[in-house]
């Protein structure tokens, strides 16, 4: 960890873009104390970094993407390949590392602090096998972490969901998340998942799962309910059934449908975080006609505001999926005939990892492409819809700035369209839509909408009082045109001209010069202590008859974690 | 052709990543230059001049250069890694890596090769007059893609894993094969005059396989298909009988396997 004392930082005369207190695009200087941002103050021992015309920005929230955890690391072990071809070695970055979408960990956090990012949150750890999702987090340096557990399958949550145990539940899920550091309540394919570890799929929200008696509907419903009910900073964090699927699309929005009405928690909009998107956008019947239901998908966001979504963006070129959704995993082997993993975490969840390549003239996958992309442009409030690749199954997180020129710009998404399979140009809207992100749009949709809608108070933003966590594009919002320059946006975005965590200057012109290692918040639910000691027992009887490990060694300290940051959160 | 010829100044025990003994890097360099080129020996770089005596005459076209090294270079790895035209003659034994990833040009080894010999071939002519050790025109791990185009050919034995995952192009081994031989094979052909030591094929979806001498077990899933009294390639004919496999049923089934008749009563 760092040890340098922080002297106070001035930021001089940046054009700075901060959506959540209505800042954009103006010339400010920014001032810091003790690592937060503060209200002007003169002092002469201040560290001055002159930001002259300069687009500034809060730190990169990413609210999405698997860099840590068992999976991520049998991702890393099934390619070998792309860890021969992609390395850094020591001296380039203060550690040295490799692979492309599967990144070592220090590889990873020094990538996404140079692209600005602070601050990024692993979505899919099975609890049982948390520890190792910490025990990454911890040595990936530089940004703050968090970990979702995934709950949609889990035998004890499903357990009370048929027996109608709302008061236990709610204690199973309070504990849970304490158990195992968790900071949100992820599902990946309700019920699917488990069905899957019978050779079976479910591919309707109302089919029940076998030996459990609820359907996917209830799953989602329950557990969105005792989420708005505790109170969680984050909404339910889903991955819809019959992702991938040609004809998703209704699913998807049969999904939003279920939620439609529903009371969120306090000041709170939505009650959904749907993810990845872009997998479940897809109308047709077969492969045959497979084709975008982005349009669609976008229309209902348009006229509902209880949903959030991610891209889950497509660029081209060789990737690794890797999701909790096994089934979906085995049916993309079978398309693909590449080496595969797929796996079985016992009563919570499962898994599958399989390389895959995006290719240009491939006419589903310009298709995938195009989707992701008319989702963020068709949907009107960017607070709705926030930027990922699903890191790295539609891509690595590093692909992030190219997706930012695509959006900024019409002529940089025609010279793609004109490289990829016709069908993207036939089969979707993209060639006709228009609309062109603006430097605060982008702002919204890479870190002050995911920061809120991750509850996290200090992020995505540069109020006084917010964590100093600031990304200096070499870019010039004032001379510079976004939509004429892509390849400009595109070097800019790659690169920040300074990165700041915490008040730290940890990035300067590509390069890590300071590697301070970030908080992992998880989420301490202040529930009684009664209900949790009913729900201890349950947990207790299920450890004894059914868990391969003690209930013991399952549970993870607060020492465990390199730097433990609760949220303390009263239902 | 212009020569350049490397002569051992003393003999190393520590290896040396050579991969810059290639025409492509040497030309359009001078003497000196060459001499200068940096080389990792252990976790440190030396120059190539630390080690070799180089003399000859250089040239600007790789495709002039005939680079020959004299001595026991069994330490000196990749060397012709990713060459593409041009020549390279090694006098004695070669180290790991020689001629992986070519794309073409010429690689004569007069004495054996260590491991990795041609590792993703795309093109070019690998030539190792003695052994050669494991991963003969095979893949680097974790790899799919594997040798493309191009020739390799051992007159002696190789090792095991041979075209692993080969794609295309064209091996031929005079001696033995050990386990694994030809795995995941997805094209080309592959000849092996010697014995096999198991587990040929596995895997295979495509791609062709020859062997001349009794076969001492075969995969299950491998199926008789016919005999063929003359093997026709693309430029060749072998007399047989031979008796033809398809396989691995494991997999597509696609890939086919002769076995001379004589010597494989056993089989049929």
């Amino acid at each position: 960890m760092s040890k340098t004392p922080q002297s106070p930082l001035i930021i001089n005369n940046g054009i700075v873009y901060d959506p959540l207190n209505n800042v954009l695009g103006e010339k400010a200087s920014l001032y810091i104390k003790n690592g937060k941002i503060v209200d002007e103050f003169r002092e002469n021992g201040a560290k001055v970094i002159d930001a002259q015309g300069m687009l500034v920005m809060p730190g990169g929230v990413d609210i999405h993407t698997h860099i840590a955890g068992s999976k991520v690391n049998t991702g890393r072990m099934l390619r070998p390949e792309e860890h021969r071809v992609s390395f850094v070695p020591k001296g380039v970055m203060p550690r040295s590392g490799g692979g492309y979408s599967t990144p070592t960990t220090y590889i990873c956090g020094y990538r996404y602090a140079i692209m600005g990012y602070t601050t990024a949150f692993e979505p899919a750890t099975p609890p049982l096998k948390t520890r190792h999702t910490h025990e990454e987090l911890n040595d990936t340096p530089i940004i703050d972490k968090a970990c979702f557990p995934l709950l949609g399958n889990n035998w004890i949550i499903m357990n009370y969901l048929k027996d109608r145990e709302t008061e236990k539940l709610k204690g199973y899920i309070a504990w849970i998340m304490q158990a195992i550091k968790g900071y949100a309540i992820k599902i990946v394919a309700p019920g699917s998942t488990e069905a899957w570890s019978w050779a079976k799929g479910i591919s309707s929200l109302d089919e029940e799962v076998p030996h459990f008696g609820v359907s996917p509907k209830e799953i989602i419903r329950g557990l969105v309910e005792i989420n708005e009910n505790l109170n969680l900073p984050h909404t339910v964090h889903l991955h819809t059934l019959n992702l991938g699927r040609p004809g998703n699309y209704e699913t998807a929005i049969e999904t939003m449908r279920i939620l439609e009405g529903f009371k969120p928690a306090k000041e709170r909009k939505r009650v959904l975080h749907i993810t990845h998107i872009q997998f479940n956008s897809y109308s047709g019947t077969s492969w045959k006609d497979f084709g975008s239901g982005a349009a669609e998908i976008a229309n209902y966001l348009n006229s509902h505001e209880h949903i959030s979504v991610d891209m889950g963006q497509v660029v081209f070129g060789n990737t690794t999926t890797m999701t909790a959704d096994g089934e979906w995993q085995y049916r993309l082997r079978k398309l693909t005939g590449f080496k595969w993993v797929n796996g079985d975490v016992e009563l919570e969840t499962g898994m599958g990892v399989v390389p895959y390549i995006f290719s240009r003239k491939n006419f589903v996958n310009a298709i995938q492409w195009s989707v992701g992309l008319e989702l963020a442009l068709l949907t009107k409030d960017p607070w709705q819809v926030y930027l990922t690749t699903d890191h790295p199954n539609g891509g690595p997180f590093t692909a992030y700035p190219t997706i930012i020129s695509w959006l900024m710009s019409k002529k940089a998404r025609r010279e793609m369209l004109e490289k990829v399979h016709k069908a993207a140009s036939g089969r979707t809207t993209l060639p006709d839509v228009d609309r062109e992100l603006d430097f605060g749009e982008i702002a919204v949709i890479s870190r002050a909408a995911t920061a809120k809608a991750l509850g996290l108070k200090d992020k995505g933003h540069l109020g006084p009082g917010a964590d100093a966590d600031i990304a200096i594009y070499p870019i010039y919002p004032e001379k510079d045109d976004a939509a004429t320059e892509p390849k400009k946006v595109i070097k800019a975005f790659s690169k920040t001209a300074y990165t700041i965590k915490d008040g730290v200057v940890v990035a300067e012109k590509g390069k890590i010069i300071e590697q301070p290692f970030g908080k992992t918040f998880w989420i301490d639910v202040e529930i009684p202590d009664s209900i949790i000691k009913e729900t201890y027992n349950d947990v207790k009887e299920s450890f004894d008859k059914y868990y391969t490990i003690n209930l013991s060694n399952y549970l993870i300290g607060d020492r465990e974690l390199l730097r433990s940051s609760p949220i303390k959160v009263s239902p | 052709m212009q020569e350049i010829m490397l002569v051992f100044k003393e003999k190393l025990k520590v290896p040396i990543e050579a991969e810059v003994i290639s025409p492509n890097t040497f030309s359009g360099k001078k003497m000196n230059e060459i001499a200068g080129l940096k080389v990792w020996h252990g976790n440190r770089r030396i120059k190539l001049g630390d080690v070799f005596e180089i003399e000859g005459e250089t040239s600007n076209e790789p495709e002039n250069l005939h680079i020959i090294i004299k001595g026991d270079a069994s330490k000196v790895k990749c060397v012709g890694k990713r060459m593409t035209s041009g020549r390279i003659t090694i006098s004695g034994n070669i180290g790991m890596h020689v001629g992986a990833e070519m794309y073409g040009g010429e690689i004569i080894v007069e004495g054996d090769a260590e491991s990795w010999a041609g590792t993703e071939l795309y093109g070019g002519l690998l030539n190792i007059k003695g052994n050669a050790g494991d991963y003969v025109g095979a893949v680097y791990r974790g790899e799919w893609r594997g040798m493309k185009k191009g020739l390799i050919m051992v007159e002696g034995n190789v090792g095991n894993e041979l075209a692993l995952w080969m794609r295309g192009g064209k091996i031929t081994v005079k001696g033995n094969a050990g386990s694994f031989a030809c795995a995941h094979l997805s094209g080309g052909t592959v000849m092996i005059h010697g014995d096999i030591n198991g587990f040929l094929g596995a895997e295979m979806k495509k791609g062709i396989i020859v062997t001349f001498s009794k076969l001492e077990e075969l995969l299950p899933g491998f199926k008789f298909n016919e005999e063929v009294p003359i093997l026709r390639l693309d430029e060749e004919e072998i007399e047989g009988p031979f008796l033809r496999f398809v396989g691995d049923l494991a997999e597509s089934g696609k890939g086919e396997l002769y076995v001379l008749k004589e010597k494989n009563q056993h089989l049929t």
